[in-house]
């Protein structure tokens, strides 16, 4: 299902956003680049701290002072959104990107009905009369799986269950059929079995609808199972990308090999779950050079350079000591 | 809700039994009200008469049973000074405490949660440190001095506004009104900013802070990502978000500047129940400060009861867990 015809919705070119500290400016997103397809599904994975939501806060222009997009192109559709104003943002905020929490007891206003909470979403956007809103969130509502959705949308937050919050919160994101959905950890909230109904309803919703999907996740095992393209990052930049089973089978960066052999599957049962030694750098104190350099076995005095992108196909790494590409090299010298 | 209701009658039944016990005693213990009443060349067989004549003969548990009983009647007493029915007395000074106070808290109440707001959406902004700015004026600096000095600028200096009094009132219900005319309108503004200076900073403080919280959240995060325009999110996620300590608060400001209003009252020669507990206590007429501190201890358990309501009517959250329990 990698549906990559035709011309991407969604152009990242260069992304920088910037947060003033007393310390200086801090710069938790630098230079992540990628495209996406209508209808594509891409996991962007990484540990907390990354920069992977700041990423999708930046793709929708959301980042508050003192924070700020310092550089790059994010064209949503052809149409360049760094720079525009707050209002032509708003406008298409919601109706062509929209995106999705972790939390949907954070989310939703607890005091407003889901309906009102809808209806607010639809007026956002169209006008409509009362009885036509109802009509639409009702209809987006019995969409995401929440049976009689009629009478549901005079029900509160708190009369809905963990699941069915999160369900609420994805009609309400998908209302207005966006072409591009930012769904920042929308299952980590949730109960393992939740969870699986919810990516499984997520990529019926997308095939459907046709729209094109950015699965931010730490959850390595979460995005595997939704996306068909994967771009790993650390410490603000993107340190790896390809397709799925590719980058999960035959990883080229060491950071993503050491999140492959953290998840629990990929350990023998009653052994120690293997870690990553060490913690990410803060942004205030990179390295240098490659900023996984100090956790990782491989470094040698070539990762004092920033690494480059390295592209090979459909495949890109940053790193100087690529995995699985020795007996290339050997082959070529 | 009925069983809430029920639940807080009884409640309120307690309190005040309470409140009449310690303010009976307490009353009582501060003085013997025979010396001031009483003429000082009145001879001994005019102060026995006038000590049975006020019930004052005996022991003090019985005094409290009449009182009790006479108040399970309706019946406050009649004021050792004025020897007139204590009741009419709070009554006829009630209208002119309650004016005052209502329209001096809803100023301080629209405009400082107005002002709070903006200055928590923009808290950078330098009309917003001005704001923050007044607010810690509010605070500190004495209300009675501000009263003076509002007398000072406009009733002395520019002769804008009259300095005390009620000015010209309309009876509607029977009851004296100054609100209704020009010139009692005229005769409150003064007062009513004194009133609610402290309010009003309050009120700044507290919207403020709210505010700066609610905008943080993912509730207005997620409100934003779905292209709900920045005002639609103020009015109608942001100000009921906020609104439960804000109310808590109105709830208490209204009571104590009910019962309290004394000092601006005192300042600006307000008719109002403020001085006329004031005058009361120099004068120890006991049934009036009795009967008012009943009455106000009454007050405050009708307005948290009202407040109560107020948030099962906004927080669902509150109404289903009444409903459950």
């Amino acid at each position: 299902m990698t549906p990559e015809t035709g011309k991407p919705v969604l152009e990242v070119e260069n992304l920088q956003t910037e947060f003033a500290t007393a310390k200086g400016a801090l710069r938790a997103v630098d230079g992540v680049s990628f495209s996406l397809s209508p209808g594509e599904i891409i996991g962007l994975v990484g540990e907390s701290g990354s920069g992977k939501s700041v990423t999708g806060f930046s793709l929708l222009g959301l980042i508050d002072a003192p924070g700020r997009i310092a550089g790059g192109s994010v064209k949503l559709n052809g149409t360049e959104l760094v720079g525009m104003s707050p209002q032509e943002l708003r406008k298409r905020r919601g109706k062509e990107i929209a995106m999705i929490f972790q939390d949907p007891i954070a989310t939703l206003n607890p005091l407003l009905t889901i309906g009102q909470q809808m209806e607010m979403a639809l007026a956002a956007h169209e006008t409509l009369s009362r009885r036509a809103a109802a009509e639409k969130s009702a209809e987006a509502l019995a969409r995401v799986g929440i049976p009689s959705a009629r009478e549901r949308l005079k029900s509160y937050p708190h009369e809905f269950s963990g699941g069915m919050r999160q369900r609420a919160a994805i009609a309400i994101a998908l209302l207005h059929r966006p072409a591009v959905v930012v769904a920042d950890e929308p299952t980590t909230a949730l109960d393992v079995s939740i969870q699986a109904q919810i990516i499984h309803e997520m990529k019926a919703l997308a095939r459907d609808y046709g729209v094109a999907m950015i699965w931010i996740s730490h959850d390595l095992a979460v995005v595997s199972a939704l996306a068909s393209r994967i771009l790993v990052m650390y410490a603000g930049r993107l340190v790896e990308q390809g397709p799925s089973a590719q980058v999960l089978r035959d990883p080229r960066h060491p950071y993503t090999r050491g999140l492959i052999d953290s998840l629990p599957s990929a350990t023998v049962p009653g052994q120690m779950l293997t870690q990553i030694p060490g913690s990410m750098p803060s942004l205030g104190a990179l390295p240098p050079g490659c900023a996984f350099a100090p956790r990782c076995s491989y470094a040698s005095d070539a990762c004092g350079a920033k690494p480059d992108m390295v592209q090979a196909g459909r495949r890109g790494w940053r790193c100087v000591h690529p995995l699985g590409t020795e007996h290339k090299e050997r082959a070529a010298s | 809700m009925l069983g809430f209701i029920i639940q807080r009658a009884i409640q309120a039944v307690a309190v005040m039994a309470v409140m009449s016990v310690i303010v009976f005693v307490g009353v009582y213990a501060i003085g013997n009200p025979v010396d001031i009443v009483i003429p000082p060349d009145a001879t001994q067989a005019m102060r026995d008469e006038a000590i049975r004549r006020l019930g004052l003969d005996l022991p003090l548990w019985e005094q409290y049973g009449i009182f009790a009983w006479n108040l399970l009647h309706g019946d406050f007493g009649r004021s050792f000074v004025y020897n007139v029915p204590v009741l009419e007395l709070i009554g006829g000074r009630l209208p002119a405490t309650l004016e005052l106070v209502l329209i001096s808290i809803l100023f301080a109440a629209v405009a400082g949660v107005s002002l709070g707001v903006y200055a928590g959406v923009k808290p950078d902004s330098w009309v917003s440190k001005a704001i923050m700015g007044l607010s810690i004026l509010g605070f500190s600096v004495p209300s009675f001095w501000v009263g003076l000095i509002l007398i000072l600028t406009f009733a002395v200096s520019l002769g804008w506004l009259p300095a005390g009094g009620r000015g010209e009132t309309v009876t509607v219900w029977g009851i004296e009104w100054s609100f209704l005319t020009l010139d009692g309108l005229s005769h409150i503004v003064l007062p009513a900013i004194n009133l609610a200076l402290f309010k009003l900073a309050m009120m700044i403080r507290l919207a403020r802070a709210g505010t700066r919280e609610v905008m943080l959240s993912d509730t207005v995060k997620f409100a934003r990502a779905a292209g709900i325009p920045e005002g639609v999110i103020l009015r109608r996620h942001v100000l009921k978000l906020i609104s439960i300590p804000l109310i808590t608060v109105f709830g208490l400001e209204l009571g104590s500047t009910l019962a309290f209003a004394v000092v601006t009252e005192t300042i600006f020669s307000w008719p109002g129940v403020g001085k006329l507990i004031i005058d009361s206590i120099g004068v120890l007429d006991r049934p009036v400060m009795v009967a008012y501190l009943v009455l106000i201890a009454f007050l405050f358990v009708m307005i948290n009861f009202t407040v109560d309501l107020v948030f099962a009517l906004i927080d669902p959250r509150i109404r289903s867990g009444r409903q459950s329990a």
